[in-house]
């Protein structure tokens, strides 16, 4: 319990200290952004609009409550003439279809990398182990486009059998999930085989082999229960690769979802569309790992170590 | 596992070593140069004359891919070594230290490891806006964080051990006992570390470069050739698909490097 206190109340520091950066991160760009924004020739009464419209004639501090207070009534606009679009609405509008994005992608990335693990885990040093572990490097190695390129010409192009840019059939989202999940299953996979290699050699699966338990039952019941935990943990932390993942895999594939968003309110230097975005990202990814904790702690009153799992991904 | 090197260390090594030959004899390898234009070529396809093709404007992709090698390597390289010299003494430093400058360090790595993935990265080179060095400075921002948590958990497992109390005991004082002391004995598992973000840093870069969050543009990176070959794929995908292959084959050599690394360093981790 003390240990969960501790965890949340770390989560929500991070919260605040996250949105402050990415609040005031605007003061430490060098330049004065209105000059980039609106070019040498503008008129100083423009000047003094969009200066007045970006907050940039109130202190640091006081931008960042203004940024936050409008963000929380849902009065946020975009920093771009004539600043009446909000914000809001246009993430409300994104937000769903990334989360199905990634929450897809999340889903077939389980259904293929539990069984794979757990296999690779039971025929450790075989050759199926050792096939399945260099398509896992293969599959961490390859770049999220290269993989949608693929998938596109191959599935898209040569057979046309699913749409391969935009939302408006239902089968859109598979090719733009299939290409997250890749990467995602070749990373979990890998946590599965270590998971599971480890709880394999514990006392109680031995003994339940030795009652003579079929194997089937020994693995699904013993051993994959135990060994779950740790998957669910990395799982969750991998959400943020998976979010960040999304970003470029939406651009490939058109989607319209927050990466689109930010990165178009990046290319118009729209910072408040792209502060918002970002700030979505963040506490997306915060309360999901917060969740993850919580969960693992409920399933597991002895709130087992975890360090030996996550310490098996790489930090990216 | 065995002393020996794995064929897939010794495969790693030698794709490494190519790529790198690629950056630096590009010159000498290819008779285009880097923003050589071959307007009636424009998006040919693989074949004499330009061995891989050629992509917008008829630049020679086979000289694009060559040239590419350097950016990435260089912005790899750099970021790393910025991002775990930094975070390693500082982890270090304030795991040996502890108390209220430990605390406040690790509170800031929270707060960086908040971001998820490369989120922090976009962040910081959509605001400074594309440049190389603005481009190491992202990579290097969001990186440290995992250096100096791996650091300060090594330094507060060492700093109890006799040979430090030793050196506390012939007088020496902590930055001595930082560098002279603890660094050397917990560059390990950093090194381990490192030779993972290498590869890491690298598809980071080339995503950023994908969108159009690079270095300058006109510097040829393969992520910003893929992005401009992207819009061509149904035409001519070789042009988005050749630099792809050559950022994957990279990233592949070295994961299979660090993999052969680790085993050798750290034998528990394998």
């Amino acid at each position: 319990m003390r240990r969960l206190c501790r965890k949340a109340l770390s989560t929500v520091l991070s919260a605040l200290g996250a949105t402050l950066l990415v609040t005031l991160f605007l003061n430490l760009v060098p330049g004065d952004p209105v000059e980039i924004l609106l070019g040498e020739q503008a008129q100083q009464v423009d000047r003094d609009e969009m200066r007045r419209a970006m907050w940039l004639d109130r202190s640091a501090p006081m931008q960042a409550w203004l940024f936050l207070s409008s963000l929380t009534r849902g009065e946020l606009r975009t920093s771009l003439p004539p600043f009446q679009t909000r914000v809001m609405p246009r993430i409300g509008k994104a937000a769903p279809r990334t989360a199905l994005l990634a929450g897809l992608a999340m889903l077939l990335a389980s259904l293929v990398s539990l069984p794979l693990g757990i296999v690779a885990a039971l025929r450790a040093g075989k050759p199926f182990d050792r096939l399945a572990m260099a398509l896992s490097v293969l599959g961490i190695s390859f770049p999220s486009f290269l993989v949608a390129h693929l998938l596109i010409l191959t599935f898209g192009i040569r057979l046309g059998w699913l749409p391969i840019s935009g939302d408006e059939q239902w089968l859109s989202v598979l090719l733009p999930a299939v290409t997250l999940a890749l990467g995602l299953s070749a990373l979990l996979s890998r946590v599965t085989r270590v998971s599971m290699l480890e709880v394999l050699g514990e006392d109680y699966v031995l003994a339940a082999r030795a009652r003579g338990l079929p194997m089937r039952s020994v693995v699904l019941r013993h051993a994959l229960r135990n060994a779950l935990l740790p998957i669910l943990t990395v799982a969750g932390l991998q959400l943020g690769a998976v979010l960040t993942g999304a970003i470029v895999v939406e651009k490939v594939f058109n989607w319209p979802g927050l990466g689109t968003l930010l990165l178009s309110g990046i290319e118009r230097r729209d910072y408040n569309t792209v502060r918002a975005c970002v700030l979505v990202f963040t506490l997306t990814y915060l309360a999901v790992n917060l969740a993850t904790d919580l969960a693992y702690t409920l399933a597991d009153p002895r709130a087992r170590r975890s360090g030996d799992v996550s310490r098996e991904v790489s930090s990216r | 596992m065995t002393r020996r090197w794995h064929w897939t260390g010794l495969l790693g090594a030698g794709v490494v070593l190519l790529v790198v030959a690629a950056g630096v004899f590009a010159p000498w390898l290819s008779p285009y140069g880097p923003r050589q234009l071959d307007l009636p070529h424009a998006f040919a396809a693989p074949g004499p004359g330009h061995l891989l093709g050629a992509g917008d404007n008829g630049v020679d992709l086979l000289t694009q891919v060559l040239y590419g090698a350097r950016v990435s390597l260089a912005v790899g390289v750099l970021a790393v070594l910025v991002a775990g010299t930094l975070g390693t003494v500082l982890g270090t430093a304030v795991g040996y230290l502890g108390g209220l400058a430990d605390e406040l360090a690790m509170r800031v790595v929270d707060i960086l490891l908040a971001f998820p993935g490369l989120l922090l990265a976009i962040f910081l080179t959509s605001v400074f806006g594309p440049s190389f060095v603005g481009l190491i400075f992202a990579l290097s921002a969001t990186g440290w964080g995992a250096y100096a948590r791996l650091a300060r958990a090594q330094t507060l497992s060492l700093r109890r051990r006799d040979f430090v109390t030793a050196a506390r005991a012939a007088g020496a004082g902590a930055p001595r006992i930082v560098l002279r002391h603890l660094l050397p004995n917990l560059l390990g598992p950093i090194l381990v570390q490192a030779t993972f973000g290498l590869p890491g840093t690298i598809l980071a870069e080339a995503s950023l470069s994908f969108l159009g969050l690079g270095a300058r543009p006109g510097t040829p990176e393969w992520g910003a050739l893929v992005d401009q070959g992207a819009a061509h794929l149904l035409d001519a995908p070789h042009v988005a698909l050749v630099p792809s292959a050559a950022i994957a084959l990279t990233v592949l050599g070295l994961n299979f490097l660090g993999e052969a690394v680790r085993d050798r360093l750290d034998p528990k981790g394998s």
